[in-house]
């Protein structure tokens, strides 16, 4: 089965990104296609690398990072919400004359069509957030 | 329908506003805080079980067990583990998550 997943809150937050980093990879790990994880609202902190927790601690982003890395994982910020919370990968720093960037690795920013798209193109859209 | 609680009944409405909306065959499902209502003999137990009549309810295992509540657990309620969750959304073609 083919699912679109959309995370909404923020890492270290409560739970809804550590939720949907086990939802996506064991569904992952059962044979399915994840078509695109869409993070949105708060859920752009997760694609920040400048993330440093103890390292005792999981790494949400790079927990994140890796999968996608593995699985070859669609992972999308929205735009819009990006900018409101400073991320922003090179492109989106110069553009907005910013003196520096903090995209993760496997993240991509783009616009809230691919939420839609998502939604259109899978057979189910699960919802994580707060 | 699938219907995905995340929040505490004792600290939120949408378990109880869930069981107002939810059709007769639909699944619910507690996950994260939502896991507190499955505690017996709560004061929200009741209505757990009324709504169990016309829905199965479900909780997330590594949620419960995480709170320290897996012996505390109503009888009725299924423990899926996230491949049981994955599974619930395939059987279910639309979900609703009570943000």
């Amino acid at each position: 089965m083919k699912f679109t997943i959309q995370v909404s809150e923020g890492p270290y937050t409560h739970q809804a990104s550590d939720t949907a980093y086990q939802f996506t990879k064991a569904a992952l790990e059962k044979g399915h296609e994840i078509f695109r994880v869409f993070f949105y609202h708060d859920g752009v902190n997760n694609a920040t690398r400048l993330t440093t927790p103890p390292q005792d601690d999981r790494n949400v982003i790079k927990r994140w990072s890796e999968l996608a890395a593995k699985y070859n994982l669609d992972m999308v910020v929205c735009v819009a919400a990006a900018q409101r919370r400073g991320i922003a990968d090179a492109d989106e720093s110069r553009r907005n004359g910013k003196d520096a960037d903090n995209l993760a690795p496997g993240f991509r920013i783009s616009g809230l069509g691919q939420l839609i798209e998502g939604a259109i193109q899978s057979d189910r859209l699960v919802v994580f957030g707060d | 329908m699938l219907h995905i609680i995340n929040k505490s009944p004792f600290e939120k409405n949408s378990l109880m506003s869930c069981f107002a909306c939810a059709k007769e065959g639909s699944a619910i499902l507690l996950i994260e805080d939502g896991v507190y209502g499955v505690i017996a003999n709560s004061s929200i137990a009741a209505d757990i079980k009324a709504a169990m009549a016309k829905n199965s309810i479900y909780a997330l295992s590594a949620d419960v067990n995480a709170r320290g509540i897996a012996d505390k657990v109503m009888d009725g309620i299924t423990l899926i583990d996230y491949n049981g969750f994955v599974d619930l959304t395939c059987d279910h073609e639309k979900l609703q998550s009570w943000l």
